[in-house]
């Protein structure tokens, strides 16, 4: 019984990283992001300033470099669109390995993909050196929204809940000699994706239930 | 006699659908009664609970808690007068540590600093999950979430405790454990059960729901022992437990 402790993405240290006000690492994260998509794609040696001073953190927080890595490939969407674009953009052409790609399609598209490589390494990082907990409590200080904060709040508390859910689910479909191998079957998949909607939306409204039970009027108090 | 805790006179409730649940009910319970409300799939036990505190208000008939009526006016102290734990203790621990959990009812009654800190501590000590305060709750076990619900509702010193199928899902140790918890605490308790055998161990007097009406009502060991209203009623004892033995 029980689930694993800490959080997936979180990875327990003691570093300068680690023990940095909260808050203040998200506002770096947010300039960080900003100042790096504004930054104009032909200032490489921008963007290789931006990737030194992630490296210098990275070792600062001791997070293996491999931990990041193996999490990075949740940009595999992006860099996908981003090997379309040399493909599917106008303007003068180069040969490339016999390939006619676009110029301009090309500089986009590594732009794209430097651009989103350094802004989800930052985002592990966050991840990495701070505990869900405090990283509501650091959006708090910088005056978001209760409302978001706490809608958040929810999420991080039931999002194992609702994947055991999604895990049993699965469970029970292929105990019953079910594996999804091609298209025809993703209709199944669809359907249990319903059926955990309505489960989550269910639950949600147990747990209102079970707030308003003890004297929630639509402010949680600090 | 004193004004009941609970007083509910023929309460009778349908759904918006038109699924009529209730159909006049009758209850009275004392102050520092234990009365287990037992009956089939059905038979509008959960509707029952959820009047107690005004999630559901009946169509007609009426629902006091010491002698203040369930009426939208009053909502905010009968929800600190009646303390429901609910099925799933998933559904009733949100928050992001346990401390805070059980801190979010007596925080909406206005409490706060060293007093919000004492009755917070004073309950999870009473359910014997003090030393687990800053957890966050999906780390407990399922036994240990319940207790924590039980404390989170504890904290609010409300008159009654309804409890909905307090040991569904639990192995036999945190079942038992529950039962010294409850057996421990000085308060007025209701609990809604299939557990036949725990409803004897908890509670001396026994309500029977059927059909959305008070069928019976009696010592929890007289009811267990009528064959003939047990039958009538799907209600059936565990193979191998004889009430009389316990």
């Amino acid at each position: 019984m029980g689930a694993p402790h800490g959080h997936r993405l979180h990875f327990q240290g003691h570093s300068p990283v680690h023990q940095a006000p909260a808050h203040l690492k998200i506002a770096f994260l947010v300039s960080f992001m900003l100042v790096v998509v504004a930054t104009p794609v032909p200032w490489l040696a921008a963007f290789a300033a931006y990737a030194a001073v992630l490296a210098v953190l990275v070792a600062l927080s001791g997070v293996p470099a491999l931990y990041l890595a193996r999490r990075l490939v949740i940009e595999t969407p992006v860099l996908a669109f981003a090997v379309l674009l040399p493909f599917i953009a106008t303007g003068p052409t180069v040969d490339l390995l016999g390939l006619s790609l676009s110029r301009p399609g090309l500089v986009a598209g590594g732009g794209l993909v430097v651009k989103a490589t350094l802004g989800v390494l930052a985002s592990l990082l966050l991840a990495a050196t701070t505990e869900p907990r405090d990283l509501l409590a650091g959006l708090e200080r910088l005056r978001v929204p209760s409302q978001l904060v706490q809608i958040m709040g929810f999420m991080v508390r039931y999002l194992d809940v609702v994947s055991d859910e999604l895990r049993r689910m699965k469970t029970a479909r292929e105990s019953r000699g079910f594996t999804a191998r091609d298209p025809r079957h993703w209709p199944v998949i669809g359907r249990s994706a319903g059926a955990l909607f309505i489960r989550s939306f269910e639950r949600g409204e147990r747990v209102h239930l079970a707030m308003i039970s003890r004297g929630y009027d639509g402010t949680v108090r600090r | 006699m004193t004004t009941p805790v609970l007083d509910l006179q023929s309460v009778a409730f349908a759904y918006p659908d038109g699924h009529q649940a209730l159909f006049g009910v009758d209850l009275h319970v004392h102050r520092g009664e234990r009365v287990a409300v037992l009956g089939p799939n059905g038979a509008g036990k959960t509707t029952l609970v959820l009047h107690l505190n005004g999630i559901l208000l009946p169509g007609r008939g009426t629902v006091s808690v010491s002698g203040l009526p369930v009426v939208k006016e009053n909502l905010a102290e009968i929800r600190r007068r009646v303390g429901i734990v609910f099925q799933d203790p998933d559904d009733q621990l949100f928050m992001g540590s346990v401390r805070e959990d059980v801190a979010f009812g007596p925080r909406n009654l206005g409490i706060r600093g060293a007093e919000l800190d004492r009755r917070v501590m004073s309950a999870l000590d009473m359910v014997g999950m003090a030393d687990f305060a800053d957890r966050p709750p999906h780390h407990l076990s399922f036994g240990q979430r319940r207790r924590v619900a039980v404390a989170t509702v504890l904290v609010m010193e409300p008159e009654i405790i309804v409890l909905d199928e307090p040991s569904s899902n639990l192995d036999p140790a945190s079942r038992r454990e529950l039962a010294d918890v409850l057996t421990a605490l000085d308060v007025t308790l209701m609990m809604v059960t299939h557990d036949l055998p725990y409803a004897l161990q908890l509670c001396p007097r026994a309500v029977v729901l059927s059909d959305g009406i008070v069928a019976a009502q009696g010592r929890t060991l007289d009811i267990l022992t009528d064959d003939a209203l047990m039958k009538s009623h799907r209600l059936e004892l565990p193979y191998g437990f004889d009430p009389h033995t316990c």
